[in-house]
């Protein structure tokens, strides 16, 4: 088995060398049929590739424990699907993971281009190279195939990652992350072939956007998982790892939003090309991050295989796309000049900035403890305060600039129509912040900022919509008529959801801790909370307890919580949270329990308003990614003829 | 571990002759050379694409103006270079689509 696998890797490697070199070569000397054979090359590498998954998916799914990636992932008493998960909880396994869909992406993404023949011709080399890199890897530094004697049983898994959300979080996370290679190939391949028009942006636009769904979506699912596994109370501890996600997820956000104003404006052309090679060498240090140990410590970092090899191919990547981008400047620039400051386009470009900033201090929090280490040999790190501080700064003014940009005209705008169309969002803000203020919600300005611009942002989009379809006569054909306008807006609901959830969990949150002996009880914004008894429970692969913990409110039982803690024969101890969502508050009571000697509990209380809407704000997201994904019959038949005439 | 080396032995076949297919099929082509669009062509991608964004400003300028998000002046103002820009767009490409397509396009015939 492990044989095979091998040779699956090798030639998948060897295909896709070839994809590079035969297809540069080509595209550089005009050879049709190199060309054509270098495609063929990267299309065959897929099912190569998928060969050795599928070696390691059988091997995972027998517990073949000769192969060390099986044995130090999994054991014989692991459930099946968690065993099959473990194809990307350890480093090798998540390598192959990301060759398997760039591999994927790439044969579809070269089947869908295969008429545009003079882009794709250097689009094909950029994409051999990154898969290059992945490819080699796997063969001759990280090898999923390694074989050694079987121990008795495996290392398992770690409890934590034995949840439902293991199946669904890192193949999300990675669609997305592998997903923006292809808008940063076709820019590349672009500006190798002096073809700076808007064809590279046309053929991936549908992939920038889905790849951002699956960030979007993956880093939703996580913070879900880390809120009902970790039982610290949170969803998202500004954690180097969930960090390696937000921060591509920001480039491509920007990017998503800049390349509006390409398509309208013939601008920002260099800017555009920047930001996709930003939100892709972020994607690959969102992977070097979480899989080279360097987060554990710059030591580990160096004695990691691959650590080094992947800080070298990020650099040369930076290095050859800065390059390119500086040789092509005279091929980008902007015919167009922005008209007004008051206008979308300059609205657009506000958020383009804030975006760019948030995600560039996050990477200097992410980078400095490291820098530190190596440089100074202290061991630093940057907490809550300092990310919590640059959310402020900048998240409250691009949610702000979320309400206001869909008001704003394209081009530029006259006070007086802006006085007409902010004049009822403005209200809205005005009376919501009035009213929370009176009701004490000043003990946090942050929070009281977010709802208020929250208020004006909602208002905004159900004025955009109602106006729309007053003029179109109803909100389907609105929708049909420009979806990615009002896909946009919905997604923009999703995100005012989102802060209120944040704001909501974070800043007015309520916590308790005590020490309870059974008929002993807590109080937490209103609900008290009475510990019974405790119970042992059994499960597959673990040993454990359950306390039942009485929660009322005003007197009247609402319901009864079991938190606990889970003993993993292998792996060793989990927290077990229970959870009450209160559907009036759409809050919740968050639970955890440790066992205490002499039957206590060391109880754990949470009370977190409204965060049940991040998680309403991921169906919400979704849907407005899908209504801007769904084809458009009437643009795909303007960009058919735009192009008619291209060289086939 | 036999089968295995016979089953990555196929694959390496199967491989081989996939990424040959394009010289299997046309072992001595009247032409290998790979299309690149001249400078005329060129030229009218990039008129088309004007032609499509001026259209779509027009179109957006059009609808913002009926849902009151931009004023009557404002429009007044926006709409003349627009049009003009959408026009000379078109007539700039109507020779070189001549050939594809009929003079009095949609298009040139609303912006007349």
């Amino acid at each position: 088995m492990a044989a095979l696998g091998r040779a699956a890797l090798l030639l998948a490697l060897g295909l896709i060398l070839y994809a590079l070199v035969a297809g540069s070569f080509a595209a550089w000397r005009r050879r049709r049929r190199l060309a054509l054979s270098a495609q063929n090359a990267l299309l065959a590498a897929f099912p190569a590739t998928l060969v050795a998954a599928i070696v390691l998916w059988v091997a995972l799914g027998r517990r073949d424990l000769t192969l060390r990636y099986v044995a130090a992932h999994t054991s014989r008493d692991l459930p099946l699907g968690y065993a099959l998960a473990g194809f990307w909880s350890g480093q090798e396994g998540s390598l192959l993971l990301w060759l398997l869909i760039l591999t994927a992406y790439a044969a579809l993404a070269v089947w869908l281009n295969r008429r545009t023949r003079e882009l794709i011709a250097w689009v094909v080399p950029v994409l051999g190279l990154v898969a290059t890199f992945f490819a080699f890897m796997l063969c001759f530094v990280s090898s999923p195939f390694d074989v050694a004697p079987a121990p008795a049983d495996g290392a398992g898994m770690v409890p934590s990652l034995q949840n439902p959300y293991m199946l669904a979080h890192p193949p999300l996370l990675y669609l997305g992350y592998v997903g923006l290679t292809i808008p940063y190939a076709f820019a590349m391949g672009a500006l190798l072939s002096r073809r700076t028009d808007e064809r590279w942006i046309v053929a991936t636009r549908r992939w920038t956007l889905a790849a951002w769904t699956f960030l979007g979506v993956g880093q939703l699912l996580g913070a879900h998982w880390a809120y009902v596994e970790i039982g610290w109370g949170g969803y998202y501890a500004w954690d180097p790892v969930e960090n390696a996600a937000l921060m591509p997820w920001l480039a491509a956000t920007a990017f998503l939003h800049s390349v509006m104003i390409q398509e309208k404006r013939g601008m920002l052309k260099v800017w555009n090309v920047v930001l996709v090679t930003l939100a892709f060498c972020l994607s690959l240090f969102g992977t070097f991050l979480t899989r080279s140990g360097v987060i554990n410590s710059i030591h580990s970092f160096s004695q990691s295989p691959i650590g080094g090899w992947f800080l070298g191919a990020i650099v040369v990547f930076v290095l050859l796309s800065v390059t390119l981008i500086y040789l092509r400047l005279p091929l980008l620039r902007a015919r167009t000049k922005l008209e007004s400051l008051v206008s979308r386009e300059a609205t657009f470009l506000y958020n383009n900035l804030l975006l760019v900033a948030l995600c560039l201090t996050i990477l200097w929090g992410v980078v400095y403890p490291l820098l530190s280490e190596a440089v100074r040999g202290e061991t630093r790190s940057v907490s809550k305060p300092y990310y919590d501080f640059f959310l402020h700064t900048f998240g409250l003014p691009l949610l702000l600039l979320m309400g206001l940009g869909p008001l704003v005209a394209w081009r530029r705008a006259s006070l007086r129509s802006l006085g007409r169309t902010f004049l009822v969002p403005l209200a809205a803000a005005v009376v919501t912040g009035g009213v929370l203020l009176a009701l004490g919600f000043g003990s946090s300005w942050p929070g009281l900022l977010a709802y208020t611009f929250s208020a004006f942002v909602a208002a905004s989009i159900v004025l955009e919509f109602a106006r729309g379809r007053a003029a179109t006569g109803s909100v389907v054909r609105l929708v049909r008529r420009n979806r990615r306008r009002y896909g946009g807006y919905v997604v923009h609901a999703a995100v005012v959801l989102l802060a209120l959830g944040i704001a909501g969990s974070s800043a007015y949150q309520t916590q308790r801790e005590s020490v309870l002996k059974p008929g002993q009880a807590l109080t937490a914004a209103g609900y008290t909370l009475t510990y019974r008894s405790s119970a042992a429970t059994r499960g597959p692969n673990y040993t454990g307890f359950r306390a039942a913990v009485d929660v009322s409110r005003g007197g009247s039982h609402v319901t009864t919580l079991h938190p606990g803690m889970n003993d993993y024969a292998i792996e060793g101890p989990s927290n077990e949270v229970s959870i009450y969502h209160d559907p009036r508050s759409l809050g919740d009571v968050f639970t955890s329990a440790q066992a205490v000697k002499g039957g206590s509990i060391d109880l754990k209380v949470f009370v977190k308003p409204l965060i049940n809407l991040i998680w309403v704000a991921g169906l919400v997201f979704v849907a407005g990614s899908l209504i801007a994904l769904w084809p458009d019959a009437v643009e795909e038949r303007r960009l058919a003829d735009r192009y008619a005439a291209a060289p086939a | 571990v036999t089968w295995a080396y016979v089953l990555a032995a196929a694959l390496v076949l199967v491989a081989v002759v996939f990424v040959a297919r394009p010289f299997l099929r046309e072992p001595s082509p009247l032409s290998d050379r790979l299309d690149e669009p001249g400078s005329e062509e060129r030229r009218r991608l990039e008129l088309a694409e004007e032609r499509d964004r001026s259209l779509a400003a027009l179109k957006e300028l059009e609808f913002d103006h009926r849902t009151g998000k931009v004023s009557d002046e404002d429009y007044r103002a926006q709409v003349g270079p627009l049009r003009r820009r959408a026009a000379e767009a078109l007539r700039a490409l109507e020779p070189r689509e001549g050939s594809q397509r009929d003079h009095g396009s949609p298009d040139a015939r609303r912006l007349s």
